[in-house]
């Protein structure tokens, strides 16, 4: 506390007793530790479900449009530099820009969530469903002439609906923050140069989000 | 930095909510989300208890119709007499019901809830509407799983670990809506329990009151952080698992179906690297009350305070790498099992140092047996036994004796009914005057103690005998095999002994909700204790203090020399204390 770059360092809001952060961003951080676990489950349960698998896994290229969804990570990761903009517009104290910016991670955010549900519907449509391949549908030919492992398909189906499927919903419940934050504080000004916990903490969510589907995005659609 | 005023979103400055669904319903007050918890988890507790007589019928008097069974449907008791298929669902909801919605919520729930800002000198929680939003998504989980017993075919009937693939598949458990409102109810839980822990974590991070330094905290709140922790990390798994146990009975995936390549295991492996977490969740909030009140009864500051702490950590660390020795009977490479088996067996030394240090308080203190310390005492006495008996499942060669025995079951209630529920009875009677403004029975208390503990020994000590015996746990009728013949006057005696048990719990029911109108006026410091909470009126009023008191010393100087009483608050300032530094902001958080 007495160090004087920490104290230049340190956001211009009080912390709270404690370590030197507010408690909406240590909450965040904590909250943050459970999201880990929670992934952890899931991508532990495809690691093991993967490697002990009765037979090949099917190439994702077969069943997956991989240039399709290289581009919506692109865009999520933009999404996070401008979630970057809209912090340092508001510590800046520049409200202008931080309605800019987050409007602009909001609008990357709802077109990921977009783009995925055009994924899935698509996938859907040949006949990719959690339970496995469709009969006589366009995949089920594929399983047929052998281009993909009939032993393993229900397990790829469960394990990249579950996977993708939950950070779908994380990336909606961001976009829902953000839009709330965006109508009923952003844009009444309640956000300063002093304040902007909240801008803050959203943020530490949303980057979390995009790390975790960087690593999904290569463990599925990748190798 | 000092000049910046504080801008809070904490509940103080704000006026005491005045309407009455804003303070008794969607309060968000911390108090009453405990008082909230508490009534809801001891409606769980009795329910629990319900079932668990009907299970104890059954082993005692095998096909013999139930007194009061004849209002049963068809479906599950015809004639009063219980069939197979409910006996299932009962052992299933009764381990269900008593883990998720009695003891933990009890513990946590109730007493995190109501202890930790209380505690530490803070107006409220961190995040006061977080926190309500916590209590009603346990409401909900517990009215899911409640709504499950009356829906066509009956509860889950996987048994509470809900091992697969007879949770997963409905034509092998006999049970499609009953197993996947288990699933949505579980779900849900884990949610409120996340939220509550990131709750008391950055309440207990950032919130205490100046001078409430991390080592002078009680071990209550210690215990209660390091349970925070545990839950925050353990229930997201359980989430995990359930939401993919959930898809495979609701939309085809195969997690845990084998024939489509799913692993039943890997069921396993996530339940229990929860699960073992789970039973500290479950311990090591009454242990920490449980040290708060031996402290108190014996009028000595508890023994060995830091150790306390690193054991409260050591066992939680621990808790995670032990989680295989659950599973030494599902098949595992033997080196992994001895692993597991070494790293569980080091779980019994910070368990002891504990003990041994609630002796060493104990030890020539001046001992005052009113109720609570007699409910820590027995704490301690049953959590030895409960102790000991882990020790010999956590030998693998042991292990392969009495896996899934009465062994098993008479282990897990000495450390869950004598450990966490004696200690659970020992608090709420404590806490009861700060929560209600009245004292509970002196006399009362000590009557349903003494019946409790002698009944509560009678039921559960002989079926470690049944267990060596070979009695499997969740059978559902032990007079079928010749070998377990002998042994039912044994069950018939335990079945005797627990309705007895049962019924002197109406006790501590009546008490409670007696002293609620009739029970003595609670003076303000009731025990003579050193807590913040005792500086407060009793019921505290919302938002605790109008000002936030300064804390001097530990919250365990009994008997200290330096003044006339034989304890010394936390907040009393003696000549010698020097004023607590505010740190940087000056915000009263």
């Amino acid at each position: 506390m007495t160090h004087a770059t920490a104290s230049l360092m340190r956001p211009p809001f009080p912390a709270e007793r404690g370590v030197d952060a507010h408690n909406l961003k240590l909450g965040m951080w904590v909250f943050l530790a459970s999201e880990v676990m929670f992934f952890t489950a899931l991508i532990g349960s495809y690691v093991i479900l993967r490697f002990g698998a009765p037979g090949e896994w099917a190439k994702p290229g077969v069943v997956l449009n991989i240039p399709v969804t290289a581009f919506n990570t692109f865009l999520l990761i933009c999404s996070s530099v401008s979630m970057v903009k809209a912090f340092a517009a508001i510590s800046d104290g520049d409200q202008k820009m931080l309605k800019v910016w987050l409007l602009v991670t909001i609008i990357g955010g709802a077109m990921f969530v977009g783009i995925q549900a055009y994924e899935y519907t698509h996938l859907i449509h040949r006949g990719f469903l959690p339970s496995g391949v469709r009969e006589g549908s366009e995949l089920a030919e594929l399983v047929a002439n052998g281009t993909l492992p009939a032993a393993t398909m229900g397990l790829y189906g469960s394990t990249f609906y579950a996977m993708t499927g939950f950070h779908g919903f994380h990336v909606t419940c961001g976009v829902v923050a953000m839009a709330y934050l965006y109508l009923f504080r952003v844009r009444r000004g309640k956000y300063s140069q002093q304040d902007y916990r909240g801008i803050e903490a959203v943020g530490l969510y949303w980057h979390f989000v995009d790390l975790v589907w960087i690593i999904l995005f290569t463990i599925v659609y990748l190798i | 930095m000092t000049t910046v005023a504080a801008t809070h979103d904490v509940g103080h400055g704000e006026h005491a909510p005045s309407g009455f669904w804003r303070k008794y319903i969607f309060s968000t007050d911390h108090k009453t989300i405990g008082i909230q918890f508490l009534f809801l988890s001891l409606f769980f507790l009795l329910l629990g208890g319900i079932l668990a007589m009907q299970m104890r019928w059954q082993l005692g008097f095998p096909g013999k119709p139930m007194p009061g069974g004849g209002i049963l449907p068809e479906s599950m008791a015809p004639g009063g007499v219980i069939l197979p298929e409910y006996y299932i669902q009962l052992v299933t909801m009764h381990g269900t019901f008593m883990v998720f919605f009695a003891i933990m919520p009890l513990l946590v729930g109730v007493f995190a809830n109501f202890l930790i800002p209380l505690k530490l000198g803070a107006h409220d929680m961190a995040f006061p509407r977080i926190n309500m939003a916590s209590f009603w998504f346990a409401f909900a989980a517990g009215m899911v799983m409640l709504a499950s017993l009356f829906v066509p075919e009956g509860a889950a009937r996987a048994g509470w670990t809900m091992y697969a693939p007879l949770s997963a598949r409905p034509d092998l458990s006999g049970a499609e809506l009953g197993q996947k409102l288990w699933s949505v109810s579980i779900v849900l839980l884990g949610l409120s329990s996340i939220l509550g822990s990131l709750n008391y974590i950055t309440t207990i991070i950032n919130n205490r009151a100046p001078g409430m330094t991390w080592f002078r905290m009680p071990l209550s709140v210690w215990s209660l952080f390091i349970t925070a922790i545990l839950g925050l990390l353990a229930l997201p798994v359980l989430s995990g698992a359930a939401i993919m146990l959930l898809f495979d009975q609701t939309i085809g995936t195969h997690f845990f179906d084998p024939p489509a390549g799913g692993q039943p295991l890997l069921w396993q492996h996530l339940f229990w690297f929860f699960g073992h977490p789970e039973v500290y969740i479950l311990i090591l909030p009454a242990m920490g009350m449980v040290s708060d009140i031996i402290a108190n009864g014996s009028r000595k500051p508890i023994f060995g305070y830091h150790s306390m702490v690193f054991a409260i950590i050591a066992i939680a660390f621990l808790g995670w790498i032990v989680w295989g020795h659950h599973m030494f009977m599902s098949g595992m490479n033997p080196t992994l099992g001895s692993s597991f088996m070494i790293s569980t067996m080091v779980i019994a030394v910070p368990s002891a140092i504990k003990t041994f240090n609630w002796m060493g308080t104990m030890w020539r203190g001046n001992l005052r047996f009113h109720v609570p310390m007699m409910h820590a005492v027995a704490f301690v006495a049953m959590f030895v036994i409960g102790g000991l008996s882990g020790i010999f499942m956590a030998a693998t060669p042991v292990d392969m004796h009495i896996h899934d025995t009465y062994f098993i079951v008479a282990h897990l209630h000495y450390v869950l009914f004598g450990g966490s529920l004696f200690a659970l009875f020992g608090a709420i009677t404590y806490w009861y005057p700060k929560m209600f403004g009245r004292m509970m029975s002196e006399r009362w208390g000590k009557i349903h103690f003494w019946l409790t503990f002698v009944f509560y020994n009678l039921v559960f000590f002989p079926m470690h005998n049944l267990g060596m015996a070979g009695h499997m746990r969740r059978i559902y009728d032990p007079t079928q095999y010749d070998f377990l013949k002998p042994l039912q006057p044994l069950n018939t005696f335990i079945s005797v002994c627990a309705f007895l048990l049962f019924a002197s719990q109406a006790i501590f029911a009546l008490n409670f909700i007696i002293s609620l109108f009739r029970g003595q006026k609670a003076p303000q410091n009731p025990w003579l204790d050193n807590g913040l909470e005792w500086t407060l009126p009793n019921p505290a009023p919302h938002g605790n203090w109008a000002q936030i008191p300064s804390v001097y010393r530990g919250p365990y100087e009994f008997s200290s020399p330096e003044v006339e009483e034989d304890y010394l608050p936390q907040t009393r300032k003696l000549p010698t204390d020097r004023e607590p530094a505010v740190l940087s902001s000056g915000a009263p958080s």
